[in-house]
Order: structure tokens, then C-alpha cells, then sequence
């Protein structure tokens, strides 16, 4: 079996979001990264597929040389190899991501076979595209389900849950197959010492694809405005419970 | 030359019909004449329309259909959108960071593609457009729902409830829950959590309020606990009123709730259930 799982590098937004002083970027001066959490799930998820059935687990990311730290975390949790799409930190949008890891899987399944499966998160924590994996799949010609809580593979086929109002849609596609899954789909292992220490020497490839002009242009970022909620103090410790209760009756709630 | 809209029939679709009534005339397809699902017979419809613009609503079916369209069409997608100003380029507004960010951006398209964020415009309540017949294609075969599954009736879903007690890290430990659970009895209220929790494996992910679990609207939201990351905020925009409980007065979460206790939610969660009771 070989799967593949990609993955972006975000930063931990914390409770208060500061812009740079040109407001395209988010200020990361006091921020640390981390991969974004529907794609963590993406990476267990191929991780315990190829412990159950052996095989190669290969993560991709495209972002700055400083994204192979979440390379190296994918590889920490047990993925074999990377593929660093490396770039120079500037933004790329959705269609010139799925581009570029386009051309990186083609080139692998050139010298390797197919992919079983291709992961993707459902959408990115930070630019919210809901589209790369999509556009991967059909540039590729595979079937493409998205938002997955469940996948199952079964003999030739992938059986895919996917969250919807009031329950579960469930899809049965053939593989070779891309997957959108979101966080929930599994509980991500924390990183052992030894599969840190393994991850360091793991390989990983980098490529530097050229950015083309964005269809998608990024012009400038805004916090949005407050929603006006001015904090009423009811009391400290437990003798506020009065004044919290007495708050539930008057919204009609006991 | 007409605007289409995707129209799932929802409040979240006539919201997006006042963004596509701003591009012009706007003709509808009716999601359920696509139903299940078929991105292909979609395309194909547009294709034969031609229309200058292609609008949706900002759900997970709304995101998926319109990237699908796009990826078909070789065309650029802007998701989530708030705002938009019609021309060429496009100039769109545009939801990151499930809201807690807004991004201005330039799409350079022939023809525009893009939803519209649910609960940020307000919705078209005028005559609904004229509709579109699709009619299906054989490509979208592959790619099908085979099976519904039932969620299980336990408890009150986090989605709908009136109200909703949260804990967070300052919860503890998975046993810590005990005293959530019980105001939340007493409330008839759903058992909410954030991030930290869920990926502490101390409550299952179904519980979890935020950007990547569970957006609400209950007329009370209790956060017990939390200290307030944008990831959870981005869940509680609906959140009619926000009870915020925290030792430290300065959490992010204390400083954007309605109303705020300061102290140990150990002690403090039990004395409410306890005045509940002593009022019954």
C-alpha cells in the first residue's frame, strides 16, 4: 500500500491575531508553528493504514524551508519520507498549491506506482480554501470525497464517512483515491522520543517549483471588529452562583 | 448574460442570493434537482448557461460542489466570502481563520466563482430568481452516497442546543467533567469542550466547540475553563450570551464574554448546580 498525506504549516494563532505592519501577513515574531489540524489527522490516518498493511507513507508540504518542522513531526508520528515544496515564504494560492503537488505526486508515482490513497485536510486553519485536494484529485482523475470522519479501506475500495447535517453520508469509492478529512477523524498520537530521534535522519526530498501569478490575490488582511461584548463582572468564586443562576432565569432557562 | 446561483433552498442560500443579485440578474439551480450530488451535471449546466458569475452558499456542500466546479473549469475559487465588489478583477472579502481574520483579495476570472459565508450578509427575503433544469450526467457515477447513517439520539446535539455548558483545559482531567455534566443535567444543556481537551483525549471530538469541531448558537454559552484561542472563538459567533469562568481575568475568553466569573470553576461550577436545586 502507499499513501500519501499533505500537509501546511501554520501558526498557533493563540487569543489575539497581530498583523505585520504592511497588513498582508500575520505578525509570527511570538508565535510557534504547527501543521494544521485537519492535515494531523490526515497523517495518523496514513501512518496506522500502513502499520496494518505495510507499505511507503510519503508526507508533502509546500511552504518555507522552515516547514520542515512539521515535516519532521509527520515523520516523528511514522510517516517514511518527505517531499518539501519549498518556497520562499511568500503567499501561493489555492490552484498554484495544487499545481505544484500535482506535479511532485506525478513525478513519485512516476518512479514508484500510484498512491492508494492521497490526503488532504478538509481545508486549511489559516487561508480556508476547501479546495487543493479536490483539484489534485481531478487533475489526476480520481475520485475525490471530502470532510471524511471514518475511512475504511475495503479490497479494491475505500469506504469514506462524511459528516452531514443529521448524520452520516457514507461513499464507497475505488481506489487509487483522494480523501479530505477533518480533525476527529482519529485522535493523533503525541510524537514518542524514539520516533523524534528516527525522524531526524528520514529523508526528505526538496523541489523548488516556480510561483505563478495568484488568480486569487491576496491585497491585504484585517482583524474584523470586536462583536461589542463588554464583559459584565457577576463575582468571584462561588459566591457569584446567585447572580449566575438569577442571569439563567431571566433568559428563561430553568 | 445571467448570475447563477446555487440554491440549496436554505437561509444560508438567500444570503448568498444578495451577493450574486449584485453581479445582476440572478438565475437559480435548485440543489435538490442535483441531489445526491453531482458536481459533473453541475459543470455541464454551467458550461451551457454561460453566466458571468457563479455564487454558493458557504456550507460544506456549498465549499465542495463549487471546487469541484472549479477544478473542472480550470477556474480560480473564493470561499467564504462576506462582501464583494463587482469589476474585473473582482475585488472579494473573504472569511480565514473560520472568521477570526478577514482577507481582501483580488480574483482574476473570467467567470467568478465563490460562496458566500453563512450569517454574515443578510438574506434576500425578495422573489426567488427563476430556475435552471440540470440534468444529470453519467460521470457522476463514481462518486455516490451508498448509505445514510443516523446519528445516535444520545444527549442534546451540540449544534442545536439552547445552551451550552464548555469546558476546557482549566477542566483538569477527564474525571474533572463530572461537575460540567451535572450543571448541564440540570440545564437540559449540551457538554461542550475546546480544542485542548479533545486532543488531550479527555472528551470525544463530537464535543468539541471551534473552528475545526462544532460551530453553536445557543442563547447561553458557559465556558468553564477556557482561556479563549482564536480556534475556539471562531466557533462562538452565534453565541447569543457568553458566561466566561476563569481563574485569570485577563483570558482572552474573559475579555469577550457577556458576562464573567472570576475564581476556582471548581468550586464555583458545583455552587450553581447547588443554587439551581435549592430554587426547584
Amino acid at each position: 500500500m502507499r499513501i500519501a498525506a499533505c500537509i501546511k504549516r501554520v501558526p498557533i494563532t493563540g487569543g489575539r491575531i497581530l498583523l505585520t505592519d504592511d497588513g498582508r501577513a500575520i505578525n509570527t515574531q511570538h508565535l510557534g508553528f504547527t501543521m494544521s489540524p485537519h492535515e494531523e489527522c490526515g497523517v495518523e490516518e496514513a501512518v496506522r493504514l500502513i502499520e496494518a498493511n505495510k507499505g511507503d507513507s510519503v508526507v508533502l508540504t509546500l511552504g518555507p524551508p522552515e516547514a520542515v518542522e512539521q515535516l519532521r513531526d509527520a515523520m516523528a508520528l511514522g510517516i517514511d519520507r518527505a517531499i518539501h515544496l519549498q518556497t520562499d515564504g511568500q503567499e501561493w494560492d489555492a490552484e498554484a498549491t495544487a499545481a505544484a503537488l500535482l506535479d511532485a505526486i506525478r513525478a513519485d508515482e512516476a518512479a514508484r506506482g500510484p498512491f492508494d490513497i492521497i490526503f488532504f485536510g478538509n481545508e486549511s486553519a489559516d487561508s480556508g480554501g476547501f479546495q487543493v485536494g479536490i483539484r489534485v484529485a481531478y487533475a489526476l482523475g480520481r475520485p475525490c470525497v471530502t470532510g471524511l470522519k471514518k475511512v475504511t479501506p475495503e479490497g479494491p475500495s475505500v469506504r469514506c464517512e462524511q459528516e452531514v447535517e443529521g448524520g452520516r453520508d457514507v461513499y464507497v469509492v475505488p481506489t487509487p483515491a483522494v480523501l479530505t478529512v477533518k480533525e476527529g477523524l482519529n485522535l493523533p498520537r503525541y510524537p514518542s522520543v524514539p520516533g523524534r530521534m528516527r525522524a531526524r535522519s528520514k529523508p526528505v526530498a526538496v523541489v523548488t517549483p516556480r510561483r505563478p501569478d495568484p488568480r486569487l490575490e491576496l491585497v491585504s488582511l484585517a482583524v474584523p471588529a470586536g462583536q461589542g461584548r463588554r464583559a459584565e463582572s457577576l463575582g468571584a468564586g462561588a459566591a457569584a452562583a446567585p447572580a449566575v443562576v438569577d442571569l439563567l432565569a431571566r433568559a428563561g432557562l430553568l | 448574460m445571467t448570475v447563477l446561483l446555487i440554491d440549496d433552498r436554505t437561509e444560508a442560500s438567500r444570503q448568498a442570493l444578495t451577493i450574486a443579485r449584485q453581479f445582476g440578474e440572478v438565475s437559480a439551480i435548485a440543489m435538490d434537482a442535483i441531489q445526491p450530488f453531482a458536481p459533473d451535471a453541475l459543470a455541464a449546466a454551467i458550461a451551457g448557461l454561460n453566466p458571468t458569475a457563479v455564487v454558493g452558499a458557504g456550507t460544506e456542500r456549498g465549499n465542495d460542489l463549487l471546487a469541484r466546479v472549479a477544478a473542472r473549469m480550470n477556474l480560480p475559487f473564493a470561499a467564504n466570502c462576506i462582501a464583494v465588489e463587482p469589476g474585473d478583477p473582482v475585488v472579494v472579502t473573504r472569511q480565514r481563520w473560520g472568521g477570526s481574520l478577514l482577507e481582501t483579495a483580488r480574483l482574476h476570472s473570467p467567470r467568478p466563482l465563490l460562496t458566500v459565508a453563512p450569517h454574515t450578509v443578510p438574506a434576500d427575503d425578495g422573489r426567488a430568481p427563476p430556475e435552471v433544469e440540470v440534468r444529470p450526467t453519467g460521470a457522476d457515477t463514481t462518486v455516490s452516497v451508498s448509505e445514510h447513517i443516523q446519528p445516535s439520539n444520545g444527549g442534546v446535539s451540540l449544534a442545536d442546543a439552547k445552551v451550552i455548558v464548555s469546558g476546557g483545559r482549566g477542566v483538569g482531567s477527564k474525571e474533572g467533567f463530572a461537575i460540567i455534566e451535572e450543571l448541564a443535567g440540570l440545564l437540559g444543556a449540551a457538554v461542550g469542550c475546546s480544542r485542548a481537551v479533545t486532543s488531550a483525549g479527555w472528551r470525544p471530538h463530537s464535543d468539541q466547540v471551534g473552528q475545526t469541531g462544532t460551530k453553536v448558537a445557543p442563547e447561553v454559552y458557559i465556558a468553564c475553563g477556557i482561556s479563549g484561542a482564536t480556534q475556539h472563538m471562531a466557533g462562538l459567533k452565534g453565541a447569543k450570551r457568553i458566561v466566561a469562568i476563569n481563574s485569570d481575568p485577563q483570558a482572552p475568553l474573559m475579555l469577550n464574554a457577556d458576562y464573567t466569573v472570576t475564581g476556582d470553576l471548581k468550586e464555583i461550577v458545583p455552587a450553581i448546580s447547588a443554587e439551581i436545586r435549592k430554587r426547584r
